[in-house]
């Protein structure tokens, strides 16, 4: 019996251990993205893993991004006041809409049906010659 | 005293179990609003349960049941894909823990929702063929240990209360 409580109390700091850790992992990235990235100035939308556009977060403007077969899945990035937003999707989730505005380098918003990325990055590691900015 | 028939009827219970776990969890409000498909994992508490009171193989039957039969009733194959990443390195993490033990329930939970949403961000991030889905990581660590947490001491209440002799559970 004695032995028993032993193991469930080193269990349970194992347990405590595991979660601090954790945590910590968390807390590292977070402190990783939001200080040292500091703030990107232009949002690049990707749709299945392919460029479909980079724009600049100082410019206020609506973009519908038009994507399936017939170009009927629809997603409208908004960037106002330097943030970029999805304000509406036909998505089935709405997941992608309901995400809070972006602004800092290396944030993302995804729509997982319709394969959208928008990634917050900086103007001087988008130097394709499509770019629209 | 096993045998087939029993065998059968008690799979069928808990996968049946843990997919009205999951149809609970759809009609909760999600954690965050972040990526699809990643939500509490209430059926990790079958799982947990199945791997301390019967068998690591019961868990990888009712966990692959569960995901086929979700994806026959609402047919997706792009959850399909995200569902197989998030539970196959779940239950391995878990399986590998518990043999290790030097964790107790809800350390092993705990452990397996981390792994189940760092499972399905892989997934993401091959499938979108992206690596910038680092906040997510950020965010679905956090959200994973917390559930886990929570999961965890489900299951653990299970375990305790649940008599041995209850359904076959003894074999
Ligand atoms: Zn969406």
């Amino acid at each position: 019996m004695m032995k028993q409580k032993n193991v469930n109390k080193r269990h349970l700091r194992n347990d405590i251990l595991l979660i601090i850790v954790l945590l910590l992992v968390a807390a590292t990235g977070a402190a990783y993205l939001f200080l040292f990235r500091g703030f990107g100035d232009v949002v690049k939308v990707t749709v299945d893993g392919e460029l479909y556009g980079v724009y600049s977060l100082s410019q206020d403007r609506t973009e519908d991004i038009s994507t399936g077969e017939d170009g009927r899945q629809l997603n409208r990035l908004v960037i106002r006041e330097g943030k970029a937003f999805i304000q509406t999707a036909t998505c089935p989730d709405g997941i992608c809409a309901a995400h809070r505005a972006i602004f800092r380098n290396g944030e993302s918003i995804v729509c997982l049906p319709h394969g959208v990325v928008v990634t917050v990055t900086t103007a001087q590691t988008q130097g394709e010659p499509d770019v629209v900015v | 005293m096993r045998n087939k028939s029993k065998t059968t009827a008690f799979m069928g219970l808990f996968t049946a179990l843990a997919l009205i776990l999951a149809y609970v969890e759809v009609l909760l409000p999600p954690l965050f609003a972040s990526l699809p498909g990643i939500k509490m994992g209430l059926p990790n508490i079958i799982l947990v349960f199945l791997l301390y009171r019967r068998s690591a193989c019961s868990a990888i039957v009712v966990s692959l049941l569960r995901i086929a039969l979700v994806t026959m009733l609402f047919g997706n194959v792009m959850a399909l894909l995200y569902s197989l990443a998030g539970g196959i390195l779940s239950l391995v993490v878990m399986i590998l823990l518990r043999r290790w033990n030097v964790l107790s329930t809800v350390g092993v939970s705990v452990a397996g929702g981390v792994a189940h949403n760092v499972g399905q961000i892989l997934m993401a991030m091959l499938l979108l063929e992206t690596a910038e889905l680092g906040f997510y990581l950020v965010v679905l660590t956090v959200a994973g240990t917390l559930a886990g947490v929570f999961v965890g001491l489900c299951g653990s209440a299970l375990i305790r209360k649940i008599p041995a002799n209850f359904l076959f559970l003894d074999k």
